[in-house]
């Protein structure tokens, strides 16, 4: 570029749009955790956006906001999702869970525990992104070996580098609901039982 | 005993926090009324902003304020008051002291609106106009414009040189001389910066900012704003990793005191991943590593010299060629380390800064000289093994790293290799197994502690230092907890608070030992005070004991030689009618005994690779990594720290690069996506060993410091893998897919596909 000459960046091109007239919030209903609500959310509210900064829900962690990094994955409907890559308003009448929803009457999850036994985590910042991906993961049922388990974790970034503490930590997890299904399988106990208490 | 916490592998205190998303980090203090600021980044590397139009953002409701140069309010004028626990020679960096522009990013308006999502959208309308000037962002460019640096503090310049390097090096049988590139890197912590300040009624502040040292984050904030220590509450109990980010300020701190002062309410100011790649980085360096060898492969002499990039107005300087006048017997040595200024933003140390790149050259230099000599690449180490430091003809405090190499290379089966590159295959795919040597330093620095223990016998024990996930509220507790035989679910260690008594920020490994003695030293006096009352107790078993006779274990004081009889504490607190003990303590290192050591932590690391040759894919199948790091506290978190440190090497060798595209000056690849770092699926197995290291000099616990010895030496290690398992040498940094095939191209034509 000519020293000298002037450049102009548009940021935005609708810039000069002063009067923008912004769409109307809506409401909508999420069960958050096992409680029911009803909220007024912005069309552009990402999902993240409304657990972090409306709701207080700060477990849930934004790393990128572009979907690369995986610390802000929560689990809608059972499903591992990037939170911050969702609307709030797509989700409608969703069941969500986070990482505050996992404890138990303050008993930890058996894969809470695991992190802590294994040493999954440093900092912790991604931390409750990988637990809600790992119980996604159990859930898909696809990933049983080590080299499955870490393919299928790749999409939560841990720059503090506990990966094998993290796949030692599922694999643990893992091993513990196959013990609790086979004993409530001996006792003809619907094994989705120890699942549904995960995510009410 | 069940109180001999230190040594154990207890997991961490804060664990239960940081798995049920209780941890807060900077960014998510949600207080009443608080204001949300978003950054407006420069989009040219150099020239001024001749305009700034805020008018359409500001025309939204809810958008309070668009601060610029132009109308920040006034503070502090000289460069000092800017200055920090780490700062480099020159003038900081001040956001919007006017209108020039010294790097692509830099912060140059700041949108404070009622939300976050408010602040985002209006800070997208804010229509600039740039005055732009030729920039100069490709060191390779500026090769003729190097200098030598102005020497930095805590960072000793390069020794002069010893013997007669060029002369021996002409004279020496085997030769390698060679030039080799690295990258500029991101620190890329998973959170992002981010700084919320609190307004509080009397007008004080309050802060949550993402730093590794709550003391210089809150130094800088009074000096800059002129405020008093009394004014300002700094704190940083939860730090979403730093890896170094966080040891200078960063931007966002300063931004969000200054609208929250404007504005006199509360806000937060949190960068995004893109703006996470204009905080600074770790600076691309050319270097170039001759060696000279006899035919047995004794070194004759050593040539190490670097160049890398600084910004224009701060000389950031690391050690990078230090480590080779330390590492190798030599007697003749030269090495050199100099700068060029770029229109970019200034360097920040980064996990083992210098030594990342010294080492990755040097080990790789060794093993290139390895395959000349035709000698095993360890036995070649082993055969210029330095029992003392020849930089400075001191011993070395302690140095096991003749065992590391034994342990590891028996761990690893390092016997077992075929010397001939490309020998050694699994099916259709190439395996390489190379080795590299790290080596860190370990300091320790002044440090305080304050510990109060109560009539209950609960124990709280606090610094001003951080954890940025190295594990310090843990070995912290773990320290006080033995020291006063306490069980540990009775000790809590606070930390990251700026009333607390003053620690270095958490960096250069030096934590563990500068904190550690503090917490030590403070717990140590409240034993001297527990012990004067026990022993003054009716029919006390102590009362003619000596203090070293008395020992503290599981809530009790004892004779060592007869611990039946004892006294619990709480009965010694309520004797003497105490409410509680409290104590502080400032430790001091033993200079005057350090001075006559060289005081190291040691490595060595042993690669396996796997290269397919057909698709160039490179997996890096296990990692064994030997350290002698002194007295480990913790054997879990220590082997986490080296895990990490390994993971880096990965991420070094084979993925981390940030690209400038040179026409806009600017790293074009500045998001996760793009800016690769090694994911699950990268990283397979890794095996570190502590081997056993007694040091009674360093200081009195014999800790080393572990944060940073993991990476060092990793990436050469696998770079040397990679040529054993393709027989191609890349010497420019990340090695991937391309880079190797272009080198088997030119050694094997007929072999390979052509391009699609
Ligand atoms: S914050 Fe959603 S993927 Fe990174
Ligand atoms: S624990 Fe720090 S990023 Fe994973």
């Amino acid at each position: 570029m000519a020293a000298g000459a002037i450049m102009r960046v548009e940021q935005n091109t609708q810039a000069n749009t002063q009067t923008v007239s912004l769409p109307s919030s809506t409401k909508i209903t999420l069960t958050i955790n096992g409680v029911r609500r009803e909220l007024q959310v912005e069309p552009w509210t990402t999902l993240l956006d409304l657990l972090r900064l409306n709701l207080d829900l700060t477990g849930t962690k934004k790393g990128c906001d572009h979907g690369q990094c995986g610390a802000c994955t929560v689990l809608v409907d059972g499903k591992r999702i990037n939170s911050c890559m969702t609307l709030a308003i797509m989700k409608d009448g969703s069941e969500v869970m986070t990482i505050e929803g996992l404890a138990q009457n303050g008993a930890l999850h058996p894969l809470q525990q695991a992190f802590i036994e294994h040493d999954a985590f440093q900092c912790g910042y991604c931390t409750p992104g990988q637990i809600c991906s790992a119980i996604g993961l159990m859930r898909e049922g696809h990933a049983t070996t080590a080299d499955e388990i870490r393919e299928s974790m790749s999409g939560n970034i841990c720059r503090c580098g506990a990966y094998p503490n993290i796949l030692a930590a599922i694999q643990q997890a893992m091993a513990h609901r196959r013990n609790v299904d086979r004993v409530a399988g001996e006792r003809s106990v619907n094994p989705i039982a120890n699942e549904r208490s995960v995510n009410p | 005993m069940t109180t001999n916490y230190i040594g154990q592998p207890i997991s961490r205190v804060d664990g239960r926090a940081k798995v049920t998303g209780q941890a807060k980090y900077a960014g998510e203090y949600n207080v009443p009324n608080l204001a949300y600021g978003v950054v407006v980044s420069s989009a040219i590397a150099k020239g001024r902003i001749a305009e700034i139009d805020a008018s359409a953002a500001l025309g939204l409701k809810g958008v309070l304020q668009v601060f610029t140069h132009k109308n920040a309010p006034p503070t502090a004028k000289s460069d000092q008051s800017y200055w920090d626990e780490v700062a480099v020679p020159g003038s900081p960096f001040r956001p919007f002291k006017d209108d020039k522009l010294l790097f692509s990013g830099q912060p140059i308006a700041l949108v404070v609106a009622e939300s976050f999502e408010l602040a985002r959208y209006a800070a997208s309308l804010v229509q600039v106009e740039y005055e732009p000037e030729a920039h100069a962002t490709d060191l390779n460019q500026q090769r003729d414009k190097a200098y030598k640096p102005k020497p930095r503090e805590g960072v000793a310049p390069p020794p002069p040189p010893r013997g007669n390097p060029d002369k021996a090096f002409a004279n020496s049988a085997v030769q390698i001389d060679a030039e080799y590139s690295v990258p500029a890197e991101h620190h890329n912590p998973m959170e992002p910066f981010a700084t919320t300040v609190i307004w509080e009624a009397d007008g004080r502040l309050t802060v949550y900012d993402k730093t590794q040292g709550t003391p210089n984050s809150h130094q800088y904030v009074c000096n800059v704003f002129g405020l008093s220590p009394d004014d300002v509450h700094l704190l940083s109990p939860y730090v979403g990793g730093g890896f170094g980010s966080g040891l200078r300020p960063k931007y966002q701190l300063f931004l969000a005191v200054m609208a929250a002062r404007g504005l006199k309410r509360s806000v937060r100011v949190t960068l995004t991943r893109q703006q996470m790649f204009t905080i600074g980085h770790r600076p691309r360096t050319l270097q170039r590593v001759a060696l000279g060898a006899a035919k047995d492969g004794k070194l004759e002499a050593l040539i190490h010299e670097a160049l890398a990039e600084t910004s224009q107005f701060e000389e950031y300087s690391e050690p990078v060629v230090q480590w080779s006048g330390e590492l190798y017997k030599c007697e003749n040595v030269k090495l050199d380390h100099a700068l060029a200024n770029l229109d970019i933003n200034t360097p920040v140390d980064m996990r083992a800064p210098g030594a990342t790149w010294g080492l990755y050259a040097l080990e790789s230099a060794m093993d290139e000289l390895a395959y000349k000599l035709n000698m095993d690449p360890l036995e070649l180490r082993l055969k210029n093994y330095a029992e003392k430091d020849f930089s400075n003809n001191k011993p070395f405090s302690s140095k096991e790293l003749k065992e590391c190499f034994r342990q590891g290379a028996e761990r690893f089966g390092w016997s077992k290799r075929t010397p001939e590159p490309r020998s050694m295959r699994d099916g259709g795919k190439l395996v390489g197994w190379g080795l590299a040597t790290g080596i860190w330093e370990t300091t320790q620095l002044p440090a305080g502690a304050k510990a109060v223990l109560t009539a209950e016998g609960k124990l709280t024990v606090g610094s001003a230092t951080a954890d940025i996930g190295t594990g310090t509220y843990t070995i912290m507790t773990q320290i006080a907890a033995e020291s006063l035989g306490l069980p540990i679910e009775d000790v809590t260690f606070t930390l990251g608070d700026s009333t607390l008594p003053r620690a270095p920020v958490e960096g250069g490994s030096f934590t563990a030992a500068s904190v550690g003695s503090a917490v030590k030293q403070v717990c140590d006096k409240i034993r001297e005070k527990l012990v004067t009352v026990a022993k003054a107790m009716p029919k006390s078993p102590l009362a003619n004991a000596k203090s070293e006779e008395i020992a503290f274990a599981d809530g009790r004081m004892m004779l060592t030689s007869g611990p039946s009889r004892y006294v619990s504490i709480k009965e010694v607190m309520r004797h003497g009618g105490l409410s509680s003990i409290a104590e502080t303590a400032d430790s001091t290192p033993d200079f005057e005994k350090q001075s006559k050591y060289s005081i190291h932590p040691h490595s060595a690391i042993f690669a396996e690779v796997k290269v397919d040759e057909d698709l160039g894919t490179i997996d890096v199948l296990r990692v064994v990594s030997a350290i002698a790091g002194g007295r480990i506290l913790n054997p879990k978190t220590a082997r986490s720290q080296i895990m990490g440190g390994i993971v880096w090497g990965i991420g070094m060798a084979l993925e981390e690069e940030s690209v400038i595209d040179q026409k806009f000056g600017r790293f074009m690849n500045h998001n996760l996506a793009e800016y690769h770092v090694p994911v699950n699926a990268d990283v397979q197995n890794i095996d570190v060993i502590f081997v056993e290291e007694h040091d009674s000099i360093v200081n009195p616990l014999g800790i080393k410091g572990l944060g940073e010895i993991g990476i060092v030496g990793t990436g050469a290690a696998i770079g040397n893998a990679i040529f054993h398992a393709t027989g191609v040498r890349v010497r420019d940094l990340p090695i991937t897919l391309d880079k190797v095939f272009a080198g088997a191209a030119a050694a094997r034509p007929v072999k390979l596909a052509p391009a699609a």
